[in-house]
């Protein structure tokens, strides 16, 4: 019934060096619904940021889009000129950074920061983007909102500041939030407050929020679905039950294996052997063969299919069989 | 089973007041921090001693002053029975110090990048004008590398594998005590437990301490024997793992256990915590962690806690008896 969001076909980024042609992001597919949290995980270099950059427009040169598109409501997004992407970017699509110190500006109040970005994006007076400020404020959880509004960046907590970036994010009621890692500069404590707002706001609004991040704890609680990238490459996409508790491909079974969570009471932790590979030297076939158990002739040979947005989970040759399938 | 670091009363304050002259014009009192504040701990030989707490509980502070780094403002540490700021014996100083190595949490800053990896790890040895003869060769091997990357610069490897050089640092003066700084939260997961086994591998076959000071509780409940937990630079809790995640006693470990994220927490809706760790240059009275805590009452305001026994675990709470109860309502046994 609904459409997707964002719905993102075959998406290539390229960066273009002096001996090759990188492929940070290489013919990635997805779609989110509204209402819904895509997790997006990964290890350091595996393209997840690049991804979301990529969605918002925010590709530092060389990267740059080679193939595939983008659409947000169902207008093409990827090829906007610059001024189109700038209106876009803020009213349509919000970002949330992973460090909250260094996304506000420190020599300007919050409020004059929710006002700019509103009044840039809204039709609205100043006397209403500022009642909006502190109605936005309040509704991420700011105490006294009212009086805070003029304060600097610095008077806030780590915990506060990142609230305060959602404010920014969500003022101009966006239809698809993008939050780099939003919790990673947080303690535990602040971490279970942010990853509840989010999830109350998603909810709520039904903004759609697509959720990068390393730890697999945090996309089990706060994601619908997930999406695992391996070197540029879904390896795989499917609902975070199904990933997290019965994983299809190695990769995906490795990283979820060697998460001290998941090997409870065991004397040593199960490690997937090696590391990832660099961009520049990706052997040929599956990129995840040289690290994997059940690698054979077949992976060293063929790279494997790309995931479609829709069907099939897990872009292996020989995915892992679960027990369930067997019935 | 011999008491290898024996902790007492270790105090630390900083001074962050600002310079006198600001003082005198703006007319403001000095500013002391205390970061840490009466903590007192053993360390028994071979066992992994982690510190958790969220960033400003004064875990880093106590690994600096276990490994010499930091002075104690009061109280002592005694490693092999010897107090490193206070004794005077220049050669019983020297042979404590060698017995202790750290491990810092940001691979990237802890290798000079001038170096080669050889020298990087024989310095140890060196500077005590030790023979270093394919000492780090030998060093590598151990920690997984291979002997011909003594060669190299530490800007050709990754972070996972920076991590086994400054682990194979630590262990070229054969020390008995390592502090680990955060050693895997740069890392990521699968790399993380390549890190992880391989210091539970070492400790095994060289018979070493670890003290670990992490913030990730997963990590430190999987390589811990004994677990202190810290709040606002004061020890609130110890036990030993299976003790603490099962039946945590004190109110503040019982919430940020409820926080930790777990893997099969999907659509987990609980309540989250309130409120954040105080200013640590005015701490509340009494008990800390008060403003935050759901149980307290007069007392708690007023009377700072002793750390006290309780069935195999030390807590310093006056509402323990509550708190438990409370637990238990939460998670049946």
């Amino acid at each position: 019934m609904s459409d997707p969001v964002l719905s993102v076909r075959d998406l290539v980024v390229e960066i273009p060096t002096r001996n090759a042609v990188l492929r940070p992001v290489d013919h990635v597919s997805y779609d989110i619904e509204p209402g819904e949290i895509l997790g997006v995980v990964g290890e350091s270099g595996a393209g997840k940021s690049m991804t979301g950059n990529a969605v918002i427009g925010l590709l530092d040169r060389p990267a740059a889009i080679a193939g595939g598109e983008i659409r947000l409501k169902g207008q093409r997004i990827d090829n906007l000129p610059y001024e189109d992407m700038r209106r876009l970017r803020g009213k349509e699509i919000g970002m949330v950074f992973q460090d909250p110190l260094t996304s506000l500006n420190p020599l300007l109040q919050i409020g004059d920061q929710l006002t700019e970005t509103m009044l840039a994006h809204l039709e609205i007076t100043e006397t209403e983007a500022r009642t909006r400020a502190i109605a936005a404020l309040d509704e991420v959880g700011i105490p006294a909102a009212a009086s805070r509004i003029d304060s600097y960046p610095h008077e806030f907590s780590g915990g506060m500041r990142q609230r305060v970036v959602i404010a920014l994010a969500l003022c101009a009621e966006p239809s698809l939030i993008i939050a780099d890692e939003p919790t990673t500069a947080l303690d535990v404590s602040v971490q279970a407050q942010i990853i509840a707002l989010l999830k109350r706001l998603c909810r709520e609004r039904r903004t759609a929020v697509m959720l990068v991040t390393h730890d697999m704890g945090v996309i089990a609680e706060a994601a619908d679905r997930v999406a695992v990238m391996y070197a540029g490459r879904l390896a795989e996409l499917g609902p975070v039950r199904d990933v997290v508790q019965s994983p299809r491909h190695p990769y995906t079974e490795g990283l979820m294996g060697s998460t001290p969570l998941a090997s409870r009471g065991q004397h040593r932790l199960r490690q997937i052997p090696g590391s990832m590979p660099r961009l520049g030297s990706l052997p040929d076939g599956c990129a995840f063969h040289p690290r994997c158990p059940k690698a054979q002739d077949r992976c060293r040979a063929n790279p494997t299919p790309s995931l479609d947005a829709d069907q099939g989970r897990a872009a292996c040759w020989f995915p892992v069989e679960q027990l369930e399938d067997a019935q | 089973m011999s008491i290898l670091v024996s902790v007492r009363n270790l105090t630390r304050v900083f001074d962050v007041s600002k310079p006198w002259l600001n003082r005198l014009i703006e007319r403001l009192p000095k500013a002391l921090l205390t970061a840490v504040s009466d903590v007192s701990f053993d360390i028994p030989e071979q066992q992994v001693y982690a510190l958790v707490g969220e960033s400003g509980s004064g875990k880093s502070t106590i690994g600096k002053m276990v490994v010499g780094l930091l002075n104690p403002s009061d109280g002592l540490v005694e490693v092999e029975g010897i107090d490193l700021s206070r004794e005077t014996d220049i050669d019983k100083v020297e042979a404590v110090r060698s017995d202790i190595q750290m491990i810092f949490q940001d691979p990237f800053a802890s290798l000079n990048p001038r170096w080669k990896v050889r020298d990087i790890i024989a310095e140890p040895v060196a500077a005590k004008g030790g023979d270093t003869d394919g000492l780090a060769e030998r060093l590598l091997e151990q920690v997984g590398l291979s002997a011909l990357d003594a060669g190299k610069f530490p800007h050709e490897f990754s972070g996972g594998q920076r991590q086994r050089i400054c682990i194979a640092r630590a262990l070229a003066s054969e020390p008995k005590l390592i502090v680990c700084d955060e050693p895997t939260s740069a890392l990521d997961v699968s790399v993380q437990a390549q890190v992880l086994n391989l210091m539970s591998d070492l400790k095994d076959e060289f018979g070493l301490t670890y003290l670990f000071i992490s913030h990730d509780l997963t990590v430190v409940q999987h390589m811990a024997d004994k677990i202190g937990v810290l709040y606002l630079g004061r020890l609130v809790e110890e036990a030993d793992p299976d003790t603490l995640f099962t039946r945590p006693a004190h109110p503040y470990s019982q919430m940020l256990l409820a926080a930790a994220p777990k893997m099969d927490g999907f659509g987990r809706e609980v309540p989250p915590p309130q409120g954040e760790i105080p200013d640590p240059i005015n701490p509340p009275a009494g008990c800390a962690f008060n403003p935050r805590c759901p149980l307290a009452i007069d007392i708690c305001r007023k009377e700072r806690p002793e750390l006290q026994q309780i069935e195999g675990a030390r807590v310093a709470c006056h509402r323990i008896e509550e708190a438990l109860a409370a637990h238990r309502a939460v998670e049946p046994a």
